[in-house]
């Protein structure tokens, strides 16, 4: 009788410590998702009359918006854009700071600062690359004798530059995660590998890369998740223009929502990314997982 | 014979310098084909250092490395004809057992049924046939050891350098390994560098010892020249346990006597100002009245197959060490003989081996009777004069 009774006691006490992080949770990651997914079924109201239930209707306008369809793909693009080249680059960066190199800390340092910058900070200075007569890049082109484009205005360009911008900012990020999961590699294992002659891109392949992976799975969930939650540098770049070919999810449902005033549109395609963004993590943690040698 | 010739490792004045600072100081010595070396020394001595220049993890700072015909000095290491098994064993932890020890070879690119060939004979010889598909972390210290030793095995170089590869492992495993490993030496006829700090290790399995001492060796031999006959009072010291004595000598009336101990001469005059050292194993305990080196027990500890006791002399502490137990309950007073040949002499400034031969007091009937008497008395006081106990 007193055994049950303590370990009540022992329940209560496990459930108590649990409490602040569940109600943190709850108020401000799980009452939002649900809130967010029952406004999405509702209509707003205008001049102060009561929003209206109209179930799935947000769902069929949103698969008859040429403009998200778009925008979803703008998405897509960015995302493939920038994730592989951001991990490479980030490996690449943290293979060459972690060689042994005159003056690796103040290597290190400058591949760091990006992401030490703001993103809005960051963007300022790439408007600055990118205008079109007094930027950067146009004006070493101009010295090369070439006309350059109009980086963020011509809408074929448009997103390719911003995509540029967004692998500045996110390598040196990276990078410092693989410079951290190389160190933990005991050199004996390249000396080892030495001794039987192995050379550096064999080594590389069967060994470096497969012990980083859990690093590269990490960074690569963070890159997916970045690519649909960072959209700060459009409001800098380019606000979505021109004609919405620079737009992304998050940008379309802030348009929607505080430019457009549909507050309800703005939640169906807010629960829509929710969706994306959990199938990625489902996928995450069921398939690559279990592919995977953590230490 | 041609086949031999690459067994064989020179070094020639071979150093390691660190901002300055020597960790191996002109290194020079030979390894015979098939013969099994030991580096042994105190820690940072030096001796991973060596090691590694000899594989090539490390560069030299001066001096020359030959393996066989060929001066590898500046060669990279995977064309060395070496293979290493690391103190960490520097398993590739993704990798099973089986991909673990075949990694050289598909470096090497030997063709995959040739590689299996190979993978079994090696697994069947340090039994792990029934672990090939483990991770290292699935694996016992004593199996995770011997996949690096299969690893450098199934190369078939035909040198192979082990870094204190035992120095993870239990006292019980530990000498079962250290058996597997001589045993594997010897059938496949490897030249072995070994390197360790464990005096039992390097004098159970070493064909030769090489005893380094701040990067410098300090005496190359069997292991019996180094137990019989220790080149300083570093290498006296640093073999048998317990170590061996090594007490002061000063003058005294007939010859060199213990400091704090006059009544007894145990060297000739030349032999005052220097070191003795008396293995704790070659001195024998004799009664009070007998002829010897008077002593005091201070305590005995029993360890099993023998006993080691603690005994004053004059102002020094020695240790013997009798077999069985030896009970000298209230024998408080004694003496101490040991034969001419059991005493070593070296130089107190700078250690050297001194060629100096003691007396033999024990034969010779006493010291000194009077002393003798002195001795006596004091006995039957119960209590030692001051002088003799500090
Ligand atoms: N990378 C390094 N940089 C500077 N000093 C080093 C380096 N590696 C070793 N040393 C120094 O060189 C000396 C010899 O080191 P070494 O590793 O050869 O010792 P060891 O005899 O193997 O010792 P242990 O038995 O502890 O392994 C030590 O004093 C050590 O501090
Ligand atoms: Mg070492």
């Amino acid at each position: 009788m007193a055994k049950r009774t303590s370990d009540r006691r022992m329940q209560v006490y496990g459930a108590l410590l649990l409490l602040p992080a569940a109600v943190l949770l709850g108020t401000f990651a799980y009452l939002p998702t649900v809130a967010t997914l029952i406004n999405s079924l509702f209509l707003p109201g205008f001049r102060g009359s009561p929003p209206e239930f109209v179930g799935l209707e947000n769902y069929a306008l949103l698969i008859e918006d040429r403009t998200f369809w778009k925008v979803a793909r703008n998405n897509l693009i960015y995302a493939l854009g920038t994730i592989p080249t951001a991990i490479a680059l980030a490996l690449g960066m943290a293979l060459f700071v972690n060689g042994r190199l005159p003056g690796r800390g103040l290597v290190r340092m400058a591949y760091f600062t990006p992401t030490i910058l703001p993103m809005i900070a960051a963007a300022n200075i790439w408007m600055f690359f990118y205008a079109p007569q007094i930027g950067l890049f146009n004006n070493l082109l101009g010295a090369l004798g070439v006309t350059g484009p109009n980086w963020l205005g011509d809408p074929s360009v448009a997103l390719t530059s911003v995509i540029a911008m967004a692998v500045w900012k996110e390598a040196g990020f990276f990078m410092i995660f693989y410079l951290a999961a190389l160190q933990s590699i005991p050199p004996e294992l390249e000396e080892a590998a030495n001794l039987e002659g192995t050379s550096r891109w064999s080594f590389f392949w069967r060994v470096t890369f497969p012990l980083l992976m859990p690093t590269t799975l990490f960074v690569l969930i963070n890159a997916l998740i970045n690519a649909v939650r960072v959209v700060d540098h459009l409001f800098i770049l380019t606000k979505g223009g021109p004609n919405n070919a620079t737009n992304l999810l998050l940008y379309y449902v802030y348009e929607n929502a505080f430019s457009f005033f549909d507050r309800t549109y703005a939640a169906t395609i807010t629960v829509i990314i929710l969706l994306v963004l959990a199938v990625v993590a489902t996928v995450k943690f069921t398939v690559l997982d279990r592919r995977t040698h953590y230490q | 014979m041609t086949d031999n010739n690459n067994k064989r490792i020179r070094l020639e004045g071979v150093s390691k310098v660190w901002r300055d600072v020597p960790a191996v100081d002109q290194a020079s010595f030979e390894v015979m084909p098939g013969e099994f070396v030991i580096l042994l020394g105190p820690s940072g001595c030096g001796k991973s250092t060596t090691l590694r220049m000899i594989a090539g993890l490390e560069r030299v700072s001066a001096g020359r490395i030959h393996i066989g015909e060929r001066e590898v000095t500046s060669m990279p290491p995977g064309d060395r004809g070496i293979s290493m098994v690391f103190q960490s064993y520097a398993l590739f932890p993704h990798l099973n057992v089986a991909d673990n020890i075949v990694f050289g070879l598909r470096s090497r690119k030997v063709p995959k049924p040739e590689r299996q060939v190979r993978l079994d004979k090696v697994a069947r010889l340090v039994g792990l046939e029934n672990y090939l598909d483990r991770k290292p972390a699935q694996l016992s210290g004593g199996q995770r050891q011997r996949v690096a030793l299969a690893r450098a095995i199934i190369s078939e170089h035909p040198i192979c350098l082990m870094d204190e590869p035992l120095s993870n492992l239990d006292a019980r495993l530990r000498g079962e390994m250290r058996r597997e490993i001589k045993s594997l030496q010897q059938r496949l006829g490897m030249t072995v560098i070994y390197v360790t700090h464990d005096q039992v290790e390097a004098m159970s399995m070493g064909d030769r010892v090489i005893l380094m001492q701040d990067g410098r060796i300090v005496q190359d031999g069997t292991p019996g020249d180094l137990y019989n006959h220790p080149a300083t009072a570093f290498a006296a010291s640093f073999i048998g346990s317990p170590a061996m004595n090594l007490v002061p000598l000063v003058a005294s009336r007939d010859g060199a006597a213990i400091e704090g101990e006059p009544r007894c001469a145990i060297a000739p005059h030349r032999a005052a100002g220097c070191q003795l050292g008396i293995r704790p194993e070659d001195i024998h305990i004799e009664p009070a009245e007998a002829a010897g080196v008077p002593a005091e027990v201070l305590d005995e500890e029993y360890l099993g197959a023998d006993t080691i006791i603690r005994l004053r002399v004059g102002k020094q502490e020695l240790r013997a060490r009798l077999p069985g137990v030896m009970s000298l309950s209230g024998e408080r007073s004694c003496r101490l003989q040991w034969t001419p040949k059991a005493a070593h002499f070296f130089a107190s400034e700078d250690g050297r081996r001194l060629d100096l031969q003691g007396y033999d007091f024990a034969a010779a009937r006493g010291c000194d009777s009077r002393e003798d008497e002195a001795q006596t008395s004091t006995a039957h006081d119960g209590n030692y004069p001051p002088g003799v106990n500090r």
